[in-house]
């Protein structure tokens, strides 16, 4: 497995497109901080720009990767090597390729201003770690779709569509929905439904380290209490582990049974 | 009212020049202040050395004046410390230490009660239950003490500078933290707080109910448990006020409640949850302010009619305005707003694009408050900004028409 992930490490390290999304981050990196000149209120732009750009590039780039390397894996399919290793070699060396282009293209701006002198140090990792999962994520999720499509154009639909339900839909109804039934306590359901989006879970999660709770009133007080304890961190961090592990381990039992 | 004082300071040097000094030290004649003054005659300074005076309930039943020289008065709990009851009364230099806590009765530090001219400064408090507790009195001047309290919650804390039924009284230059309310006007006419500190208490920093005609500037309040209340009242003027980090769910930088006739202005607004809650507050202008980094720097709620905001200056709130209903009484004019996108094709520094400083979204939330989990979202990003280009719930005539681009105060 690990050589297959090297493999196709390497090959994305090659690709233009890894570099055109290292570039991108940098170049905003550096555009925030000489724009804003201040690293807390730059993090919350950013906050603003992985919660929703990572999920879009991972959806996309994993069905885009899926479809384009179907010959590089009939051909390892060919090979005395087990199926999983293969689709889970491939799903890695992908996800770890664009979360360096995630880190380094903002880890270098920020790190050249000095982000490690200042107290918002902690909250420009968060920041990071959030953007990784999203993209291990979302990439998961689209390769499960591309493995079900085999039609290119249908398959990147569906995984645009996958993302725009997370990152706009959902969030329409959920504010429907509280506002239908804005008669009842609502606070738990709030609380449950964010738990069920990958993207509004992180979103929250960092929202309560930068704009503080306070502003939040009695709602704040609900999610802190949730979010703030360790049960809560370790209840959120599981909720996005598991959003990592089922798209996967779907990943794994779809191309098992797939007729290549 | 400065005509009042200058007579009474004329008086009051020459009352000193005809009057005796009395020493309260160890080894004097008197060694301790209620001896002193008992015997003393009226008019007469009393000067208390260096010392430690296990003393509570001092009445000063005559025209005196006090001086402390580094003298420290501990009530030790047992009731309060100074009982002014007489006119012409001057205390400084006193360290007044740990008042007694009661709920029945208002004990504190300095209490007066109809009395006249009276000067209350320098001094120190610490662990008080009412610092300084002014009642029914006039003409007096309360400058330049320290107050420490040691509040915890509302029902077991005194205030700090309390003034009930008071008119013509200067408060400045104190340093209060950590009571009930850092100063608490009630019923006081024509006064003015200035130049005071007043941080972290557990209710407000500066409370006025049914005061009307006072004003007050240049004073600080932080972190208080709600911030500072002016309620009631007609024709209170607010300048130069920094108010700030007064940061909780039920935290205000400025609450206002049935004001009428105010003027607000030149103050600073920095991260309170918060920063102007206004209720049934009705001709009020509110220029030259700076609105940075708060919650909501202006929530309007109902009863609010022909107020006038002009170049204030809001930057990087969370909600710029929170609006009530759909019927807009009150003027935005020449603001400037950091969230403005607009355009000025003339260079004339104004906007030519109205700005609506009300999102869609705090309208939503004023509604139903659990929304609020959807700040930042894009679906939140979005529906601000087709409610932006067409308003449909949102005051359509709420609008700065002359937002201008570049900051005003700094």
């Amino acid at each position: 497995m690990i050589k297959i992930l090297k493999y196709s490490f390497y090959d994305l390290m090659r690709s233009k497109w890894s570099y055109i999304y290292f570039f991108f981050y940098l170049f905003l990196g550096f555009v925030l901080l000489f724009l804003n000149n201040d690293l807390s209120k730059s993090i919350i732009t950013l906050m603003n720009v992985i919660v929703v750009l990572t999920p879009l590039i991972g959806a996309i780039f994993g069905a885009m990767y899926h479809y384009n390397s179907k010959e590089f894996v009939e051909l390892l399919l060919a090979q005395p090597l087990k199926r999983r290793t293969i689709f889970l070699g491939q799903f890695l060396g992908l996800s770890i390729s664009l979360t360096l282009s995630l880190v380094a293209g903002l880890g270098i701006p920020f790190l050249s201003y000095g982000i490690f002198m200042s107290a918002d140090i902690f909250d420009f990792i968060s920041i990071l770690i959030v953007g990784g999962v999203l993209t291990f994520i979302f990439t998961a999720i689209s390769y499960n779709i591309a493995l079900a499509n085999e039609d290119k154009i249908k398959g990147i639909g569906f995984a645009i569509l996958a993302w725009l339900f997370t990152a706009v839909i959902y969030d329409g109804l959920f504010l429907v929905s509280l506002v239908i039934f804005d008669e009842y306590p609502l606070e738990y359901f709030a609380l449950g439904a964010s738990v069920f989006n990958p993207i509004d879970l992180s979103r929250i999660l960092i929202i309560l380290k930068l704009d503080i709770s306070a502003l939040l009133g009695y709602t704040g007080a609900v999610l802190q209490n949730f979010f703030g304890t360790s049960v809560g961190m370790l209840i959120t961090s599981i909720m996005l582990m598991l959003w990592m592990f089922i798209p996967l381990k779907m990943i794994v039992s779809k191309s098992k049974k797939k007729d290549f | 009212m400065k005509k009042n004082l200058s007579i009474f300071f004329l008086c009051f040097l020459f009352w000193q020049v005809s009057a005796q000094n009395i020493i309260v030290c160890d080894n004097c004649n008197f060694t301790n202040v209620s001896n002193a003054i008992s015997n003393a005659n009226t008019h007469d300074t009393i000067i208390v050395s260096k010392g430690l005076y296990k003393e509570h309930d001092i009445i000063i039943d005559k025209p005196l004046t006090l001086i402390g020289e580094e003298a420290i008065i501990d009530a030790d709990f047992k009731g309060g410390c100074f009982n002014v009851i007489a006119d012409s009364v001057s205390i400084s230099g006193f360290t007044i230490n740990n008042i007694k806590t009661s709920y029945t009765k208002d004990i504190s530090g300095i209490y007066t009660f109809r009395i006249s001219n009276f000067i209350f400064e320098n001094n120190t408090f610490n662990n008080p239950f009412f610092a300084i507790l002014i009642q029914k009195s006039e003409n007096g001047i309360v400058r330049n003490n320290v107050i420490n309290g040691n509040a915890k919650d509302e029902i077991s804390s005194g205030n700090g500078i309390h003034l009930w039924h008071s008119n013509n009284v200067e408060i400045y230059g104190n340093t209060i933290s950590q009571m009930r309310d850092g100063i608490y006007l009630e019923f006081v006419k024509n006064s003015n707080t200035y130049k005071n500190e007043s941080r972290n208490h557990v209710r407000y920093g500066l409370h006025f109910m049914f005061s009307n005609s006072n004003s007050y500037q240049d004073n600080i309040f932080e972190r208080n448990g709600a911030g500072v209340a002016v309620m009631f009242s007609k024709d209170i003027v607010m300048t130069n006020n920094i108010f700030q980090y007064n940061w909780g769910t039920a935290s205000y930088g400025l609450l206002l409640k049935e004001i009428y006739d105010a003027e607000i202005s030149n103050n600073t607004f920095i991260q309170n949850t918060i920063g102007i809650n206004a209720e049934g507050s009705t001709r009020v202008n509110y220029f030259n302010n700076i609105f940075k980094s708060n919650g909501w720097a202006t929530k309007i709620t109902g009863g609010c009619y022909d107020n006038i905001f002009y170049n204030n200056d809001f930057l990087n709130n969370t909600f710029d305005i929170s609006y009530q209903g759909r019927q807009n009484g009150n003027m935005f004019n020449g603001n400037y707003w950091s969230g403005y996108t607009g355009y000025d094709l003339d260079k004339n520094g104004v906007g030519d694009v109205p700005y609506r400083p009300v999102k869609l979204f705090s309208y939503v939330v004023n509604k139903t408050p659990e929304t609020i989990i959807l700040h930042r979202s894009l679906f939140i990003d979005i529906v601000n900004f087709s409610e932006k280009v067409s308003p449909i719930f949102t005051p359509k005539e709420l609008q700065d028409f002359k937002p201008v681009l570049k900051r005003i105060n700094k």
